[in-house]
């Protein structure tokens, strides 16, 4: 087991503990607090725009915060963490580079450093494992830009998580895709963050094609958060408290609808914040 | 003749592997502007008495250096069109004081690829490796910030001290090849060989080589057919790398569409 010296495996691997940040005279965050353990799964939900990306920069490095402190493996940020895998939002692969699956892996080993890479066989050996290990062999040889939204965001944990990273971030994984693709994705994540006891944060603005593997979650709105087990914090008073007015959680078919209430007569609404619907919206029932 | 030859071949393989990054960055846009500006350079430095290939060498870094720096924050064609708008606009400037010496800038545009002489080889050369060895070293950095720029951010690469070296590398290559082969011509033989290898193999590496092969049949094609016709080279270099880009693509695209019905 890979753990650090002074950091034992009952330790969080990621602690956040009363983060803020202003971007330009705005809170985008107010006062974030959760912490993740080792192998844990946890989704990061909140909509387009609450604060997710900004809260993944913030515990990459690359955004400082105002106020709190972020501790990942028990110690305080650097920028290139190598307990950290990240997977970005919308990563756009054109399909006339001339690049296969196997090589954007193999940058995922060294692709930071300076050089033309050594030791062929070692990496080559290194990167078919980690292929075999998110079910991306069979198209390791196949153009990246060509290949279908889910196996382009295998191929891309897989460049993550070469590294052996303890704690995997990923930025709306499942954002554009199908939904066999979707499951297929969540599954992976899954299996890895069992077997290889590595804690893996997600976000989504729809929480469903996660409930199944998910041990704790944190729910973004409007900068702030609520963090603990999916029946903790996906309630009506909690998100309602986040929202800051009235919302209604609905469970339809051990799927979650979170519903904002509507101030007129005339029944539900969906909630508008800056022209974007906030929460996980009515369209995700399907 | 054989300098020519000797010429050709080291401006393709400079050409063919510095267009690789070139077409994987989508920087074609910087490989037409860096090399056309340079050539207002060159007519500064006829005016004031200087070698104008230490004008096209100050333009061309001058150039690359203020693209990265007015791209860090806003958009890259944008810095990139007012760099090549800056240059031309002293270019013309310095061309309309010196009419007696236009001819010598003017060929600069199309390059003197059949009278190259010696003592220019073996600063070609040097320039040449200093530019790929440039580009080896790069290498890991450039393609990681080409796919996913979050993520070499997130692993400490500078992304804008890796462009901006990237950039200069190009300005290096331009201020090099320009006076043998021409702004027109090395701006074709940046992007034909590279866009027609990255459409023919998928592999970087293979790309690379293929692009560089390209780049030299294109050339000694060229060349030849120059020599034995009198028609300019500039004019079979750039319909061939349209040419071979073009067969590419419908050949890649009728072997997908037969893969997809079989």
């Amino acid at each position: 087991m890979n753990v650090l010296p002074d950091h034992g495996a009952d330790d969080p691997i990621l602690s956040v503990d009363g983060v803020s940040v202003w971007l330009s005279g705005r809170e985008v965050l107010h006062d974030v607090r959760f912490r993740i353990m080792p192998g844990e799964f946890t989704g990061l939900i909140g909509s387009n725009g609450a604060g997710k990306t900004t809260l993944f920069r913030v515990i990459l490095g690359l955004q400082a915060s105002s106020t709190g402190s972020v501790l990942v493996g028990g110690r305080p940020l650097t920028r290139r963490n190598p307990i950290i895998g990240y997977v970005p939002q919308k990563v756009f692969l054109d399909p006339d580079m001339p690049l296969r699956a196997r090589d954007v892996v193999a940058l995922g080993l060294d692709g930071h450093r300076l050089g033309v890479p050594l030791g062929w066989r070692r990496r080559r050996q290194a990167v078919d494992a980690m292929l075999d290990a998110v079910d991306a062999r069979h198209f390791a040889d196949a153009r990246v830009g060509n290949l279908s939204g889910g196996e382009q965001q295998r191929v891309l944990i897989a460049h993550a998580l070469i590294s052996r990273p303890r704690l995997l971030l990923l930025d709306e994984p499942l954002a554009n895709l199908d939904i066999r693709a979707e499951g297929e994705v969540v599954a992976l994540l899954a299996r890895i963050a069992r077997e290889q006891r590595i804690a893996v944060l997600i976000s989504a603005h729809d929480v469903n094609p996660l409930l199944p593997v998910l041990d704790r979650l944190v729910y973004v709105a409007s900068g702030k958060t609520a963090s603990g087990t999916t029946a903790e914090v996906i309630r009506a008073e909690v998100l309602s408290a986040l929202y800051g007015q009235h919302v209604d959680v609905l469970r339809v078919h051990g799927r979650i609808l979170v519903v904002a209430g509507a101030e007129g007569p005339s029944g539900v609404t969906f909630e508008e914040t800056d022209g974007a619907a906030v929460g996980p919206d009515i369209v995700s029932l399907r | 003749m054989v300098n020519t030859w000797i010429a050709a071949t080291l401006v393709a393989v400079i050409a063919g592997v510095v267009g690789f990054f070139v077409v994987l960055r989508g920087a074609a846009f910087v490989a037409h502007a860096i090399p056309h500006g340079a050539f207002g350079g060159a007519a500064g430095a006829v005016l004031i008495g200087v070698n104008p290939i230490a004008g096209l060498g100050v333009f061309a870094v001058g150039g690359a250096l203020g693209i990265g720096w007015l791209g860090r924050r806003g958009r890259h064609d944008v810095a990139t069109a007012l760099a090549l708008v800056l240059m031309l606009g002293l270019g013309a400037l310095f061309l309309s004081f010196s009419v007696e010496y236009a001819a010598a800038i003017y060929s600069l545009l199309f390059g003197e690829v059949l009278g190259v002489p010696s003592d220019e080889l073996l600063p070609i050369a040097g320039l040449g490796i200093a530019c790929i060895a440039a580009l080896a070293l790069l290498y890991r950095p450039l393609m990681l910030t080409s796919i996913t720029p979050e993520v070499a951010e997130a692993r400490g690469v500078r992304a804008q001290r890796i462009e901006t070296g990237f950039l200069l590398v190009v300005a290096l290559a331009a201020t090099m090849t320009v006076p043998v082969v021409g702004v027109l011509l090395m701006f074709s033989l940046m992007i034909g060989p590279a866009a027609t290898a990255g459409s023919l193999t998928r592999s970087p590496r293979n790309a690379i080589g293929l692009s560089v092969l390209l780049a030299l049949a294109t050339v000694w094609l060229a060349v030849a057919v120059s020599y034995l016709t009198n028609l300019p080279v500039g004019f079979f270099v750039g319909t061939l790398g349209a040419v071979s880009y073009g067969c590419a693509r419908i050949w890649t695209a009728r072997r997908r569409g037969r893969t997809a019905t079989a």
